[in-house]
């Protein structure tokens, strides 16, 4: 087996020795033939197709029915570690929440001078149109995605936070299903968190925000640009699991108070829409008028009570770049308590100072774009050559702002397979936190994988793949 | 003043539309320079519902209609208690902070036209004197642009009407927030009637003018195409981030029908009826 | 149910029977053209096949001339031609892959399968495919994608919709055939009971695949009113308008029952049937067959529109 860069933490072991929690594994991939490896390997390809798992990747052509890469190798966190995590991602899910419900309110956060106005009401996620609203229980985003690197036993540090509708969470039950399909013994000889309930609380959840105006059983609905979405596939998939209808824009109409979804039975009122549309096209009437996917009049009957739109139109503005580093902030202005996880240092191209500093390290930091994702437009200055970096560096001087910087962090590997057996990769996480009457989380997450050796990159889009993400139970 | 305004929008289709639906924002609200005596929105066989006070302090409400249907015909009808603030919006009950208005919309981008008449209007004019700068960034888009109707449309940005040195009140009021955000001062659309124009020629049509954010006074409003600030002739509907954004009625029609729009107001002075 | 999944349900069923019946006409016609005409030489059929799937002028227009090579490539390949089979198959095949979560593993394949089998004959050098073969392929695939219906889909709202696609479909195309030899082949009364009447009836059965189904349900000579009596008020022969109207009449009685209300389309779908089970061929001949027959069109496009507005549009009543 290789060994990983010295300065790099595998999570498998502790020193020379393979740590407690991966020992069953480790004696499971040692016993397992080369033959019956790659023959489970096809196995789980064959299944990923027939349920029809793909992703279509962003902005890069190709074969859109393309599979995730799945590695079978678990990635496994002690009840200890899932303990603290979880408890750091729900303190911070909550001050997102405070933070997005006080900027369209009264803006203590801005009067306090802890954040600067001007981040929050030139930032493009923020809508004037949801200034004064309150939606129900003052939930603004209901799925919090927060994404977690870690680099060392005790050290994890947030990487970004995805407040609108973050993507994935099929990927972590359909990795669950498939390994308990191929390996069963795996999972009798260990006690793994089950992370199936997951469709069921995100529908109590999504029901426990009914609008006021909502009485008895509220009907909750998935609203989907359509079939040509690149992650149509999550959107079928958790309308099915959570026994809730998938609707496009032309499924829905307003009339009056409501909004109203066309059925063989007549039109049906909706209560709750889970949309996985953004902002811009979700009514032409308050935002982009030339909107085909939207529903004229939505915003209204939203701002008036009648229908809760999930995430809150808005919510945005808490998930961008720049807004990232004033988190902890967050947690102590609304919390009163101390940030559980921590932040990467980050610096800000705005910022004159941290300009400077960035322009003079370009070569041992990540460079980002403050609105970009999926790994596009960024510059991992140790892995660039020096053309590479010359050219960012007028891309950085051009628009200072657009641009914040991270030193490159040393992210943990997990054993991988690889052809000639395992090999360290590495490996990052995005647990999902559902925020409703209750917050709630499953254990775990969905584990992204570097599949190129020594490459940091973990996006689907550029060659990540997927692994299913235990948590023991005690 | 006492003002009666009537305001009658009518559309009409080649072909009969299956569904119409529209967001109306046709109700004034009080503030200091303005007081509702009465107020009526009509529009007959329309469903309405899902209406609300925004954050901005407007009055929105949503109208639709059935199918099949040929026109529809909008009645605005009611009475407002003015008073001349000079220009200076108090009271009215918002929520929006002040900033949220500099960012730029597609019809509001700055051209080099755009920003040097900015440059060249508040040049050594101190920051501080925030309603001097307005003036002046007022008095030069009433400079640049020959209010002459007919020569741009509902599309034309702010930067084309200023190469084209003619334009309506909605030119003058998009090259005047372009301005303004350029020299940082928060700058929205604000649309509503005119009983007469400077001339006291009488205006058949909405109106539409620019309110300025001057620290220490708040939201001032500049009538560019008329060169004044608005007073008692003047009543406020409703604001936005541009024309389209402010617009008091927005709309679709499902169907593929082509539309004839037709819009009248008359704003009467009750004193002079009686 | 979303009135957009049932949408795409009832055109799903539409066109897998449309694709059947051009397959069907294609058959026919291929094979009447083997045949010696009255008037020396071979007969020509495919005018009448173009006439009846209503795509004369535009392939008129598109090749100038009928010939046979020409009527293969659009009446199969050609994807401006709406009815060619390769049109049909591949907006049924749009319609399930949108509304796959609605329909059963073998339901999808048989319809996806047979898409991709499409797929390679249009890759195929045209020289090597028989239009026989086509048509037989054609007909095989459809019966497939019909038994996996009709063998493993619930019996729920859905199903219903698909049927009364696939019912509506063809009665529509049962008297359309029909009308179109009466009209179109013997405008003139002199030419009934002459041979090429015989020859005419004979290929309007077999494009029904029911030419043997006749010969043993009506003995002796083919007459019109026998054929027109098997065709319109048969109840064993499965495409005939009565077996088509009960189909039509049986899916809508299921629906209202589910939804525990009446709709407007079972009035107009129970009146068609009252008439078909009391009428006599007597009757339909002293109306006009050709009268009948618009008559039963219209009205079968009636319960059609009212589905359409009542189910599948969703628009508040």
């Amino acid at each position: 087996m290789n060994t990983a860069a010295p300065n790099y933490f595998n999570e498998m072991l502790h020193g020379a020795e393979v740590r407690q929690a991966y020992q069953s594994l480790e004696r499971w991939h040692r016993d397992m033939p080369d033959d019956l490896r790659s023959l489970k390997q096809s196995e789980a390809e064959a299944l990923f197709r027939r349920v029809g798992i793909t992703f279509a990747v962003y902005g890069e052509g190709g074969d859109p029915e393309r599979l995730i890469p799945f590695d079978m190798f678990p990635r496994v966190f002690t009840a200890a570690e899932w303990r603290k995590l979880e408890k750091g991602i729900r303190q911070r899910a909550m001050a997102l929440n405070a933070f997005i419900a006080d900027v369209y309110d009264r803006g203590e956060i801005i009067r306090a001078g802890i954040i600067p106005e001007h981040l929050v009401t030139r930032n493009d996620a923020y809508e004037i149109a949801m200034v004064g609203i309150r939606p129900p229980r003052n939930v603004w985003s209901h799925i919090v995605g927060i994404d977690l690197v870690r680099t060392g036993p005790d050290q994890f540090y947030v990487l970004e936070d995805n407040c609108r509708t973050p993507s994935g969470v099929s990927y972590m039950l359909q990795n669950r299903e498939i390994m308990m399909r191929m390996f069963p013994q795996l999972f009798h000889e260990n006690r793994i968190a089950p992370v199936d309930g997951y469709a069921d609380l995100l529908k109590k959840t999504l029901a426990s925000v009914a609008p006021q105006k909502c009485s008895g059983d509220p009907t909750v609905v998935i609203l989907t640009p359509g079939q040509f979405n690149s992650a149509y596939y999550e959107h079928s998939f958790l309308a099915d699991l959570m026994g809730v209808e998938l609707v496009e824009g032309q499924d829905l109409f307003v009339e009056g108070d409501f909004v109203w979804m066309r059925t063989t039975e007549g039109p049906r009122k909706v209560d709750v829409i889970y949309r996985r549309l953004d902002d811009a096209f979700i009514d032409p009437l308050c935002f982009r008028p030339d909107s085909m996917l939207g529903v004229p009049g939505l915003m209204n009957v939203y701002r008036s009570g009648g229908v809760s739109i999930c995430s809150a139109p808005g919510a945005g503005v808490a998930d961008d770049k720049a807004i990232y580093t004033y988190v902890p902030e967050m947690i102590r202005f609304y919390l009163g308590e101390a940030p559980i996880l921590e932040n990467v240092p980050t610096w800000q191209c705005a910022k004159k100072d941290d300009l400077k500093y960035v322009l003079e390290n370009l070569g041992e930091l990540v460079v980002k774009e403050v609105h970009g994702s999926g790994g596009y437009g960024m510059l991992v200055g140790p892995k660039s050559t020096k053309s590479q970096i010359e050219a960012f560096r007028s891309k950085i001087e051009e628009k200072p702002w657009n641009y914040i910087a991270q030193p490159t962090l040393a992210l943990s590997s997990c054993p991988t397979f690889v052809d000639e057996g395992i090999a360290p990769r590495h490996v990052d996480l995005r647990p999902y936190c559902l925020v409703g009457e209750k917050v709630e989380l499953v254990p775990g997450g969905l584990t992204r994988v570097a599949l190129t050796e020594g490459s940091l990159v973990v996006n689907s889009s550029q060659g990540g793949g997927v692994k299913d993400t235990w948590v023991l139970a005690e | 003043m006492k003002l009666h305004i009537r305001h009658v929008t009518h559309y009409k289709f080649d072909t009969p539309v299956k569904r119409l639906i529209q967001s109306h924002r046709l109700t004034p609200a009080d503030h200091e320079g303005q007081k509702v005596l009465e107020w009526s929105v009509s529009c007959e066989g329309a469903i309405r519902g899902s209406s609300f006070l925004s954050g901005a302090g407007d009055y929105t409400e949503t109208v639709c209609v059935q199918g099949p249907a040929e026109d529809i015909e909008i009645i605005v009808e009611g009475t407002v208690e003015t008073q001349d603030c000079a220009g200076v919006l108090r009271g009215h009950r918002e929520k929006v902070l002040p900033s949220a208005y500099l960012r730029p919309t597609q019809q509001t981008q700055p051209d080099a036209a755009i920003r040097s008449l900015a440059e060249t209007a508040v040049e050594g004019l101190d920051v501080s004197s925030g309603l001097d700068r307005a003036h002046a960034l007022a008095a030069a888009v009433n400079d640049a642009i020959a209010y002459v109707s007919g020569e741009t449309e509902p599309a034309t940005t702010a930067a084309e009407a200023l190469a084209g040195g003619k334009g309506v009140c909605q030119d003058h009021t998009h090259v005047l927030m372009s301005a303004a955000r350029w020299v940082d001062m928060p700058a929205r659309y604000v649309t509503g009637y005119l009983y007469s124009d400077a001339n006291g020629q009488a205006h058949g049509e909405s109106h539409a003018w620019a309110e300025l954010y001057v620290d220490g006074l708040g939201w001032v409003g500049f009538d560019a195409a008329n060169r004044c600030c608005p007073n008692d002739l003047y009543v406020r509907l409703g604001s936005g981030l541009d024309a389209q954004d402010a617009a008091p009625i927005r709309g679709l029609i499902e169907g593929q029908a082509t539309e004839d729009l037709t819009a009248k107001v008359i704003v009467t002075d009750v004193a002079q009826q009686q | 149910m979303l009135s957009r999944t049932a949408d795409h349900l009832y055109w799903m069923g539409r066109y897998i029977e449309r694709a059947e019946t051009t397959a069907r006409l294609l058959e026919v016609g291929a094979r009447n053209a083997l045949l010696p005409d009255v008037g020396g030489g071979f007969r020509n059929d495919w005018d009448a096949v173009l006439r009846a799937l209503g795509v004369y002028d535009s392939f008129i227009d598109k090749f100038g001339e009928v010939v046979e090579r020409n009527i293969t490539t659009f009446l199969f390949f050609d994807a401006d031609n709406p009815t060619s089979v390769l049109s049909c198959l591949s907006a049924a095949r749009e319609n399930a892959r949108v509304v796959r979560t609605a329909l059963t593993g073998h339901t999808w394949d048989a319809i996806n399968s047979s898409f991709q089998e499409l797929k390679d004959f249009q890759r195929t050098e045209r020289s090597k495919l028989s239009l026989t073969d086509l048509a037989e392929w054609t007909l095989h695939t459809v019966s497939l994608i019909r038994g996996a219906i009709d063998g493993t889909q619930l019996r729920d709202d859905g199903y219903r919709f698909i049927g009364l696609g696939m019912a509506i479909e063809r009665g529509d195309n049962t008297a359309r055939l029909l009308d179109v030899k009466y009209y179109v082949l013997l405008p003139s009364l002199s030419y009934v009971g002459s041979a090429l009447d015989q020859t005419q009836w004979t290929a309007l059965l077999r494009s029904m695949s029911a030419y043997r189904a006749f010969k043993w349900a009506y003995r002796g000579d083919i007459t019109a009113t026998k054929i027109a009596h098997f065709v319109i008020l048969n109840e064993e022969f499965p495409r005939s308008l009565l077996s088509c109207t009960r189909a039509i009449n049986e899916h809508l009685d299921m629906l209202s029952r589910r939804y525990g209300r009446p709709s407007q389309a079972q009035g107009v779908a129970r009146s068609m049937l009252a008439e078909l089970a009391e009428a006599r061929v007597g009757d339909i001949f002293d109306e006009g067959l050709h009268e009948f027959l618009t008559r039963y069109m219209r009205r079968n496009a009636e319960a059609a529109m009212i589905i359409q507005n009542t189910y599948l549009a969703g628009i508040p009543a």
